[in-house]
């Protein structure tokens, strides 16, 4: 379970990132975070692996205060969350595999991760993570000759290697066309029913939050201004977060594609 | 969980498999040749001489002498001369190795590769190298050292301007030459003005890595602050060492950070 | 009645005042030329009354003399050698300097800004200094002459290298920190695949910069094939000189030719 109590977060500029936010996230949760660019989405997850430090509040994950971790705990819990990106972030240079082995770095010491020494379940682990999402056959492939979209496939395949308990993306579809954002959100649906992963994804496209989520978390300039069973989410409750009419551009479209 | 399916192992051609063995054979190879012929006389460098030089000679320079600035900036001076002589020099006479190694400007391909390679040519020798025959035709003085930077500065002022020449727009040229404009109203009118400012970057750049090669030409007579240095060395006088070193960092810094001012504004 | 006009006056293609501009920018470049070649007696007219000499020097080198090629081939070697072992203490020695430059690495400018600092440094002292002051401390031969292009290659290669890190892509960096990396695995798995390519180029690009400075280190007694050309020089055996001169010719080309694919291929 992940509590945030009363937290805030100013950064050293002085913006606010995030102002009194409180919300409690139980386990296996599937949960969309909506909002415009700058209401904090970013943030607020990346507050959950400590890429970003609140600086006010605490933080609870399974019980414990993470802002209190230092380096060796902190490896610890990011090891446990995985985190996917808007763009993929893999190194573009090395090959699918040691992007997907890469997931392991936090289980294994720096020697054996420095000469490419893993267990044999490791490497089995992670043909299995690349099997999951279809894309085992680019394995010796260098991940810049890959689509976008088999990039961000790659990259959830890297995060199922850590086998984490929560999953973070950070608007893991902005850079993609239609089709293949509606297929990445199957693939991280999927990962999150069949391994009760807690899933935690931003996203400013109404109508996929719609589609994919369970809850819905709005924010609003650092705030949480709503937060609901999607059940009872309409277009009016998007206009409300969002503060104006809902656009064109607010939907990616093409779910009946998919 | 004992099951598990590991990946397949990558499919590589025998070459594929080879290379990094063969490259580190050849790697191998070089090391030991050379690790094996070098002659490094150890008892010397670990010598009682060493360690005594060695607790003479770094204190000293970093105490320099300043009763010798006078001497030292006058020949400092001198040098900066040398290397501005020598590369205004190297500026215009690159010019017309520039066109010449140029293929959009000289259709004649002989004349073409003949310039490229004697600007390639010139490259291959350090400056002192040259230094050291003009030192042996006309005397060790600054006279030896001017032509040896200019020399090596056309190598590379003509590599660089041919390239430059090479990148223009020839829509402009084509465009002059619709309008009936000859031959030398396309080259002023068409070709200079697109050149000019890359020319001029290039130029002064190039006078940075004069003023630092012109600061040792003197070790082999050739003029400047180099010929204080041996004189230096020779006696020992490693405070005076010291204050040489201090001026030239001085000096090579201030240059750099002048001419690199100068060159953002003209690109 | 008198009309103020707010459109300005023809002046001809360029205003008066660019006109003005460019011609005292001219007149001081080309008074201060004038003054320089006076002051180091480089005029052109020194060069025309020193033709002589040079047309002397050109006749005596031919025909080289190729039994002396035997001699001079061990010598080139040996600087060879000094270049291979400079350049690959240099390389090891820069890859932690080049991480600890790099601002996006170590953002922390108490870090950064004097190791930066002190490389600049290093690259404004001219080599040939650098092994007199060696030879000085550790006595005659290769080791200092090692020494010194060690330092003076050090300076160039974090300079290249950090460049290159600090224009990383910093998203895997970010990735490989969320999943628990720690710092040696951010460098193994995120800095180290995108640098390696690049790394190894620079490499190769100051093993080129080093034979070249390695060929003159003879002439302070820093070792190599440059002992042999300031003696046969000072004894005016030019037919030697010819040789060794083609020698070093053949292998600098030989080299960078060499160097220079194995780059392309590389990036």
């Amino acid at each position: 379970m992940i509590e945030f109590k009363d937290i805030s977060l100013v950064y050293p500029n002085g913006t606010q990132g995030l102002k009194n936010v409180n919300i409690q996230i139980n386990p296996g949760e599937f949960v969309v975070v909506v909002g415009l660019s700058g209401a904090g989405k970013s943030t607020l997850i990346r507050s959950i692996n400590r890429l970003v430090t609140p600086t006010h509040g605490e933080l609870l994950i399974d019980q414990e205060n993470i802002l209190n971790y230092r380096a060796r705990d902190l490896r610890k819990l990011r090891t446990k969350v995985g985190m996917i990106f808007q763009n993929y972030n893999l190194v573009k240079r090395s090959s699918v595999m040691k992007n997907v082995i890469s997931g392991r770095l936090g289980y294994t010491g720096t020697l054996r991760s420095l000469f490419n020494l893993y267990p044999k379940e490791d490497m089995a682990l992670a043909y299995r993570s690349l099997e999951r999402v279809n894309i085992s056959e680019k394995l010796y492939q260098r991940s810049d000759q890959l689509s976008g979209g088999q990039q961000q496939r790659v990259a959830i395949a890297r995060v199922l290697t850590q086998q984490p308990n929560i999953i973070l993306a950070d608007e893991p579809v902005a850079s993609l066309d239609p089709p293949t954002s509606h297929q990445v959100m199957t693939y991280l649906r999927k990962v999150n029913k069949e391994d009760h992963i807690t899933t935690i994804v931003n996203l400013h496209f109404i109508d996929m939050a719609m589609e994919y989520a369970d809850r819905i978390i709005g924010m609003r300039a650092g705030e949480v201004v709503y937060d609901g069973p999607v059940s009872e989410v309409c277009e009016a409750t998007f206009e409300e977060i969002y503060g104006r009419k809902i656009r064109d551009e607010d939907r990616v479209g093409g779910s009946d594609d998919a | 969980m004992t099951e598990f399916t590991l990946p397949p192992k990558p499919k590589k051609t025998a070459w594929q498999k080879m290379r990094p063995y063969l490259i580190g054979i050849i790697l191998l190879a070089i090391y030991i040749w050379t690790f094996s012929s070098i002659e490094i006389r150890w008892s010397r460098v670990f010598s009682q001489h060493t360690v005594e030089s060695l607790t003479r000679v770094i204190p000293q320079l970093f105490s320099p002498d300043w009763s010798a600035f006078g001497k030292v900036m006058g020949l400092m001076w001198e040098t900066l001369l040398m290397a501005y002589t020598g590369t205004l020099m190297a500026a215009i006479l690159a010019v017309p190795f520039g066109f010449f190694a140029a293929s959009n400007m000289v259709k004649n391909k002989f004349l073409n590769t003949a310039s490229k390679w004697a600007l390639n040519a010139i490259r291959a020798f350090p400056e002192l190298v040259l230094a050291l025959m003009f030192v042996a035709a006309v005397g060790p003085r600054p006279f030896a050292g001017v032509i040896a930077i200019a020399i090596g500065s056309i190598g590379m002022l003509g590599k660089l301007y041919s390239e430059v020449i090479e990148s223009i727009d020839m829509n402009v040229v084509e465009a002059l030459e619709a309008n009936g404009a000859n031959k030398l109203q396309v080259l002023f009118y068409g070709i200079i003005p697109q050149i000019i400012p890359e020319f001029l970057s290039y130029a002064i750049y190039r006078f940075e890595i004069d003023v630092r090669a012109s600061t040792i030409l003197g070790i082999i007579g050739a003029g400047g602050i180099g010929t204080l240095i041996t004189i230096a060395t020779t006696n020992r006088n490693w405070s005076e060492v010291g204050l040489i070193l201090v001026v030239i960092i001085a000096v090579v810094t201030l240059i750099d950070i002048v001419s690199a001012q100068i060159r953002k504004r003209l690109v | 009645m008198m009309r103020k006009t707010s459109q300005p006056t023809l002046q001809g293609i360029t205003s008066n005042q660019t006109k003005i501009r460019i011609t005292s920018i001219f007149v001081i470049v080309v008074g201060f030329y004038l003054f320089t070649s006076i002051k180091t007696e480089s005029s052109l007219l020194d060069l025309w009354n020193g033709k002589n000499g040079f047309i002397n020097i050109a006749q005596n080198l031919f025909p080289p003399n190729w039994n002396y090629a035997s001699t001079v081939l061990p010598q080139l070697i040996e600087t060879l050698h000094m270049a291979i072992i400079a350049t690959t203490i240099a390389a090891i020695i820069s890859i932690p300097i080049s991480l600890l430059s790099a601002a996006n690495l170590f953002p922390n400018a108490f870090i950064h800004q004097p190791v930066r600092f002190i490389m600049n440094v290093l690259r404004t002292i001219p080599d040939i200094l650098l092994a007199l002051i060696f030879v000085g401390i550790f006595g005659v031969g290769v080791f200092p002459g090692i020494m010194a292009l060690i330092i003076f290659s050090l300076g160039l290669l974090a300079k290249l290298v950090y460049e290159t890190i600090e224009s990383i892509d910093m998203n895997p960096i970010e990735a490989i920190r969320a999943s628990g990396g720690n710092t040696l695995q951010v460098i193994g798995y995120a800095v180290l695949p995108q640098v390696l390519p690049q790394f190894v180029s620079f490499g190769l690009y100051v093993f080129e910069v080093n034979v070249r400075a390695s060929l003159v280190l003879g002439f302070v007694g820093a070792g190599g094939i440059g002992l042999l050309l300031n003696q046969q020089v000072s004894w005016a055996n030019y037919p030697n000189v010819m040789t060794i001169i083609i020698i070093i010719f053949v292998s600098v080309v030989i080299i960078d030719y060499i160097s220079n694919k194995l780059r392309e291929r590389l990036i």
